[in-house]
């Protein structure tokens, strides 16, 4: 019973933990058509921004929670304008540069911080379930992707800022005609899918170490979810890290944690081939 | 930064990487090359920044005390990024195009087993400075590190005798962690214990949930460790943040290997049990000495001297004894002197090569994580590599050519 408890609340991590890292590539990618390959180095550089805040004696918290997201949403500012808006509409061409910022990225934060592995202790200590510890961070993680799904539904629906955002990416010439400049709406849609990169990242520090280099094991994850996720932006989001998350999770208990990871992409893989257009491509159709 | 004088850092830094790609006329006869492949960007960085740092170091003493022959040595470094193809290719150009007399590097098992057969059909000696998991068995390669024979069969009796005799065993998931937890799980044996289970992890996993609540399952009275590398720092995170660290004791043959004891938290890494050749902390006067160079040479804010960092300073040393002794750099007469069983007198201790493995006799230690130090509690004088020297007799087979995979 009590491990069952903890089986429980290990899946509601797994899947909470893939909400929480493909959030920012579901509205790169899932709304504005970016695929973004340096997704996975916009996270570290909100695990860096935690890192260097808690150096300048800022709590954590307030660390994990605002300098990351705002830090890394500064930086999407930056390679926005610089980089990205010239090549709205070419995927290819996008993955190209964005690959390339990944590297740059990667190079910058190796100059600037050095290699060698960072990180931070999880606060909040641990809790036992019967003879079973479980770290007290962990229910915070899960807490933090209900709260977020919470938020981006709420921001899409009940404000004009979604709305707007929602109708200039599927009609950016029909938004112009109405008085609304779209470069203006990709520019913030573009930092804000960033900050939630750099929560991700801020909120994954207490658990990983951070080097450089960390984005590239989250990177595929992120895109896997998404893609699976289908054209709903929040609906797949959820769906496919419950999918993704239980099945890695529940087939990692059971196996090993290299059949987990085997099991996490078969999954995917007879997912796509069954649901080309992912899941919200059939199910929870005209969702978010 | 102003941004001409960025340019002008930039562009000298482009130079220098290119330095190796073009070597200048490289066989400037009065120079020796001396290849290095360690990876000093990419996951194990923090394994090949310190390495590259004593191998600067070493060349530099060399060549301060007149070079080798009455000739300079001109260190070649590669930087193969933690990419196995990159390695290939660098071994190659290391060989070929540097004609280096010697190569050293190479960090996991998996990069060694690439560049061995480069080398080896390239007629280039090799040095494998790392500790790794033994059996490897070439005329051509000389293993310097430390070996689980050396290692694990003092670190897990001194341990269970501490915390009992149940063991569950975290390792990576390639040919190091494979076959070092088979010689855990033969020492656990062979002193009266068992292994609950052997739980392997690729080596990007971040994610020890599932594992931490399984061990709690099996309650096990220890856990040795065989985790590398940045993401699996995770494990030791997460397992202090479930609150068991002071639950179950540790013991790990790779743990401050990458400097996790400075990474971690004093209440997340205190009394971990590691084993190794070679610890800042060793009170001799030839590690005083070298401290003090290394000090100077590279900031009094060095994190910390590692095994592995050492083992390149140590694995230099031998080969530059065995030049000195051979008096030549032919492959052959280099390779016939080092068989002598040359020794140096090293930081760590004696360490002389056996000419039957081609690997090494050193001191072992055990030491104990405490406040982000680590604290010799034990020293083994003179310790001989036993796993590779079951298995492999380079003087009764000089064309053996092979890694022995030890048979548990």
């Amino acid at each position: 019973m009590d491990l069952a408890l903890v089986v429980l609340i290990q899946v509601l991590y797994a899947v909470a933990s893939l909400v929480i890292v493909s959030a920012g590539l579901a509205v790169i990618f899932g709304m504005m058509k970016v695929i973004n390959l340096a997704h996975g180095e916009f996270m570290m550089l909100g695990a860096y921004a935690v890192i260097a805040a808690l150096k300048l004696g800022i709590n954590l918290w307030i660390a994990m929670f605002i300098v990351a997201p705002i830090a890394v949403g500064l930086v999407g500012v930056v390679l926005e304008r610089l980089v990205i808006r010239r090549l709205y509409g070419r995927m290819v061409d996008t993955m190209l540069a964005t690959w390339g910022l990944s590297l740059l990225l990667v190079g910058i934060v190796t100059s600037v911080a050095g290699n060698t592995t960072a990180g931070v202790s999880a606060p909040l200590g641990s809790f036992s379930i019967g003879a079973y510890s479980v770290s007290g961070y962990t229910l915070v993680i899960i807490a933090v992707a209900v709260a977020l799904s919470l938020a981006i539904r709420f921001v899409l629906t009940r404000t004009q800022l979604g709305l707007i955002a929602r109708g200039t990416m599927q009609k950016p010439d029909m938004a112009n005609a109405l008085g609304i400049s779209p470069s203006r709406v990709y520019s913030v849609t573009f930092a804000v899918g960033a900050a939630l990169s750099g929560l991700a990242g801020g909120l994954l520090a207490p658990l990983t170490g951070v080097v450089p280099t960390m984005g590239a094991a989250f990177v595929a994850k992120a895109f896997i979810t998404v893609i699976g996720g289908g054209p709903a932006i929040l609906a797949g989001l959820i769906g496919a890290s419950t999918l993704f998350g239980a099945i890695n999770q529940l087939a990692t208990f059971v196996t090993t944690p290299v059949l987990g990871e085997v099991a996490l992409l078969v999954a995917a893989i007879v997912m796509l081939r069954l649901l080309p257009q992912g899941i919200t491509g059939r199910f929870f159709k005209g969702s978010l | 930064m102003d941004r001409r004088s960025f340019i002008q850092s930039s562009a000298a830094a482009l130079a220098g990487t290119a330095v190796p790609l073009f070597p200048m006329s490289a066989m400037a006869a009065d120079e020796i090359v001396v290849g290095s492949i360690v990876d000093m960007s990419g996951g194990l960085d923090i394994y090949g920044k310190p390495m590259a740092d004593c191998m600067t170091l070493a060349v530099e003493e060399q060549n301060a005390a007149g070079g080798l022959l009455g000739k300079k040595i001109r260190l070649a470094t590669y930087d193969p990024q933690s990419n196995m193809q990159l390695y290939a290719q660098f071994a190659q150009q290391s060989a070929l195009k540097d004609k280096s007399t010697v190569v050293m590097g190479g960090i996991t098992s998996a990069s060694r087993e690439v560049i061995r057969p480069v080398l080896t059909r390239n007629k280039t000696l090799y040095f494998y400075n790392t500790q790794y998991e033994g059996g490897v068995c070439d005329r051509n390669t000389f293993c310097t590190g430390v070996t689980p024979g050396q290692t694990v069969a003092k670190l897990i009796p001194y341990a269970m005798k501490k915390w009992g005799k149940k063991v569950y065993v975290v390792a990576a998931d390639y040919n190091y962690g494979q076959i070092t937890s088979q010689w855990v799980k033969k020492f656990v044996q062979e002193n009266g214990g068992s292994v609950a289970s052997i739980d392997f992890f690729p080596l990007d996993v971040t994610n020890f949930g599932p594992t931490i609540s399984k061990i709690e399952a099996a309650k096990p009275d220890m856990i040795v460790s065989a985790l590398v590398g940045g993401a699996h720092i995770s494990f030791y995170r997460q397992w202090a943040a479930a609150g068991l660290t002071k639950k179950i004791p540790l013991a790990s043959t790779t743990f401050a290997g990458g400097n996790e004891h400075i990474v971690l938290s004093q209440a997340e890494a205190d009394g971990f049990l590691i084993s190794y050749n070679y610890f800042q902390n060793l009170d001799t006067p030839q590690n005083k000495a070298f401290k003090e160079r290394f000090y100077k040479r590279f900031g009094a804010d060095y994190p910390n001297i590692t095994e592995l960092a050492m083992g390149t300073y140590q694995g230099f040393k031998l080969w530059a004894e065995g030049v000195k002794k051979a008096g030549s750099l032919d492959r052959e007469k280099m390779i016939a002197a080092l068989e002598t069983g040359i020794s140096i007198d090293g930081p760590s201790g004696k360490v002389s090569l056996d000419p039957a493995t081609h690997h090494c006799v050193l001191n072992v230690s055990i030491a104990e994580v405490r406040n982000k130090q680590l604290n010799i509690v034990e020293t083994f004088q003179q310790q001989q590599p036993v796993d590779t020297s079951a298995v492999c007799n380079l003087v009764k087979n000089p064309k053996d050519n092979q890694q022995y995979v030890i048979k548990v």
